[in-house]
């Protein structure tokens, strides 16, 4: 079995990485925290999210606090299935090496 | 990409999940400043009851005026030492949060101040309610507080340190012996919230923050 054959493209950018292991641990988190959290620009961080969004891995909620808008991210279970098997292909990749 | 870029990248993610789940910034000097305000609170009460047993003494009968004004004292005295102790351990957390580049009010520290809120409102209400039933339920106070205190730590334990929970199941016990001592809630108190406190205090600082490490 090739080890890497599991290993998601889409991972393979450090934001969408941060945003994939950020929503695995955390219920929902809005898009302020993420750019807290990952220290990336507005558009920076918004094009990644998109781009996971559209490949079915995050829930895009959009709420109002007050007036001002506040967008909630959530992991599909698509999602988490598929950046389980990066992870554990990542492993098995290092496993294969040792 | 080779095995170290791989290794770093496993870590990133284990770095991400911990940071984002969980708020570590909260220092150990927090809790020594706290436990040292909580023993001076301590101790002023003390003085002001052996006065009033003094006092009580020499009247050779009960005055419900002393008393009253021994409960009001205490009260307003261990407001003030909550506050204290309170922006003592703000400010050691915001410390080392700038330190460490993170900033104090984030999604985890969200959490870990509504975890929190929830058992501390519930107890200091049902404290107002024992004090307002006016039923000499006073020993009860010293012990309910320790009680609710351990449940929001053990409860909030789950978004900070994981240590806050021994110290949380600490308190629940102390409050607990508490309710088959009643009246020694003075000292309980000293234990629990001073005591305890610069112990966790030293042990969490010794632990994360001796060494310099950026977590």
């Amino acid at each position: 079995m090739n080890p890497i054959g599991n290993l998601n493209k889409i991972f393979e950018s450090r934001i969408r990485l941060g945003v994939m292991s950020i929503l695995m641990v955390n219920e929902e988190i809005n898009f302020n925290d993420l750019k807290q959290m990952l220290e990336v620009t507005d558009g920076n961080l918004a094009s990644h999210l998109n781009t996971l969004e559209e490949n079915g891995f995050l829930k895009v909620h959009k709420g109002f606090i007050g007036r001002k808008t506040n967008t909630t991210y959530s992991i599909t279970k698509a999602g988490e299935k598929a950046f389980k098997s990066h992870l554990a292909a990542l492993e098995e990749m290092l496993k294969f090496m040792q | 990409m080779d095995q170290r870029e791989h290794l770093q990248t496993l870590s990133d993610i284990k770095k991400m999940m911990e940071r984002s789940s969980r708020f570590i910034s909260l220092s150990g000097l927090s809790g020594v400043s706290a436990g040292i305000t909580a023993i001076i609170g301590a101790v002023i009460a003390y003085s002001w009851m052996h006065d009033y047993y003094a006092q009580w003494d020499a009247n050779g009968a009960f005055s419900l005026q002393a008393f009253n004004s021994l409960r009001l004292r205490l009260i307003s005295l261990a407001g003030i030492v909550l506050v204290i102790a309170l922006a003592g351990g703000m400010y050691f957390t915001w410390r080392r949060a700038r330190k460490n580049g993170l900033s104090i009010w984030d999604a985890t520290a969200r959490k870990v101040v509504v975890n929190m809120a929830i058992p501390l409102a519930t107890g200091g209400a049902f404290i107002a309610a024992l004090l307002y039933n006016d039923n000499h339920l006073e020993p009860l106070v010293a012990p309910t507080c320790l009680v609710f205190y351990g449940l929001a730590l053990v409860n909030t334990s789950k978004y900070t340190l994981s240590d806050v929970k021994y110290l949380g199941i600490a308190e629940i016990i102390l409050g607990l012996l508490n309710m088959f001592l009643l009246r020694k809630g003075i000292y309980f108190w000293t234990l629990g919230f001073g005591v305890l406190h610069i112990l966790y205090g030293i042990i969490m600082w010794w632990k994360y923050e001796r060494t310099g490490t950026k977590d």
